[in-house]
């Protein structure tokens, strides 16, 4: 089977309250070298092995456009391993 | 002509003021009106769909994205590009966002909190045909209850909706000013409602059914109500 891994994170220049209080937070905790914070999502996927990995690729990419990110005001990236028997 | 409008309130996992609407359709302004699960694909010809406020499918991953792929949801969107009339109320708008008949997406409010409180609204185009029996510039105040109505859009689409006078309604001050103060929860342009450029399609973060009747303190609410009825039955 494949196992993907998908970033999905805050466009630049859009505001991002959550990222916003949490670098205040850590500033008042004394992390002064902190410039700048944004808290986005992580999810992972299992997929079936009878895929191609190109076919892994395209419904990966398909998914985040769909329904995983928002293109509107979110960025993504995935990531995508085979994982053998073994291994599961 | 018409004898009465029939109104179907979609009900998602989640929603919670799918009763509240349904209750001031059918008792305050006496339609006939329906419940649509979500996992059904009949529309049960109604004349007009309301996406209620609530949690559809929990919130998870983002507001309205999930609902937006529920089988009632396919016929909806169907039904709103062949001109019938919807209209979304809070999660509601944030569903309309994510199924793309709105422009635009919902970002956390500014404050970090869940506001619930009554605000004021400035009626910023009353030539629709959610508005009609609201005067141009006109306040109205109705209550607002969510953690995400910070309305964002990129600047160019941002202009073209102004514009074109989509924006239907404006966080304001009692006297109707638009000011930051204002403006609960960061939207830009203070934006709290806006229709889709045909007019057949709304969605505002307010709750218009929390204050159609004097017993709950206001009826402005149900202006919006009867602007929609009012454009069926004429």
């Amino acid at each position: 089977m494949y196992r993907a891994k998908v970033y999905v994170y805050p466009k630049e220049g859009i505001l991002d309250p959550q990222g916003k209080a949490v670098h205040q937070i850590l500033k008042n905790m004394g992390y002064k070298a902190v410039n700048g914070v944004r808290v986005g999502k992580f999810v992972t996927l299992e997929l079936n092995s009878a895929l191609t990995e190109a076919e892994a690729y395209q419904q990966m990419e398909e998914m985040c456009q769909k329904l995983l990110a928002n293109p509107i005001i979110e960025d993504y990236r995935f990531e995508i391993e085979k994982v053998t028997e073994e291994q599961e | 002509m018409k004898s009465g409008v029939k109104f179907g309130v979609v009900v998602f996992p989640g929603s919670n003021c799918d009763y509240d609407v349904y209750d001031v359709l059918k008792r305050v302004m006496k339609q006939k009106t329906v419940f649509l699960w979500h996992k059904e694909h009949d529309l049960q010809d109604c004349d007009v769909i309301v996406l209620p406020g609530g949690f559809s499918y929990g919130d998870y991953l983002r507001t309205g994205a999930m609902a937006r792929y529920s089988p009632i949801m396919q016929e909806v969107i169907n039904f709103a590009k062949n001109g019938g009339i919807v209209l979304g109320i809070c999660n509601g708008f944030q569903v309309l966002l994510e199924t793309n008949l709105l422009p635009g997406a919902m970002l956390k409010n500014k404050t970090l909190r869940f506001i619930c409180k009554p605000v004021y609204l400035r009626v910023e185009n009353n030539h629709t045909l959610f508005t009609s029996c609201c005067s141009e510039g006109e306040v109205l105040k109705i209550p607002i209850a969510h953690n995400e109505g910070n309305y964002y859009l990129d600047r160019e689409n941002l202009q073209r909706l102004e514009e074109n006078k989509q924006v239907v309604f404006r966080y304001a001050t009692p006297d109707g000013e638009i000011t930051e103060s204002a403006n609960p929860n960061g939207s830009l342009n203070n934006i709290a409602g806006i229709i889709n450029q045909k007019g057949n399609v709304l969605g505002l973060m307010p709750h218009p059914e929390r204050c159609s009747e004097q017993l709950l303190g206001s009826e402005d609410g149900k202006k919006i109500f009867q602007s929609i009825v009012e454009s069926q039955l004429s």
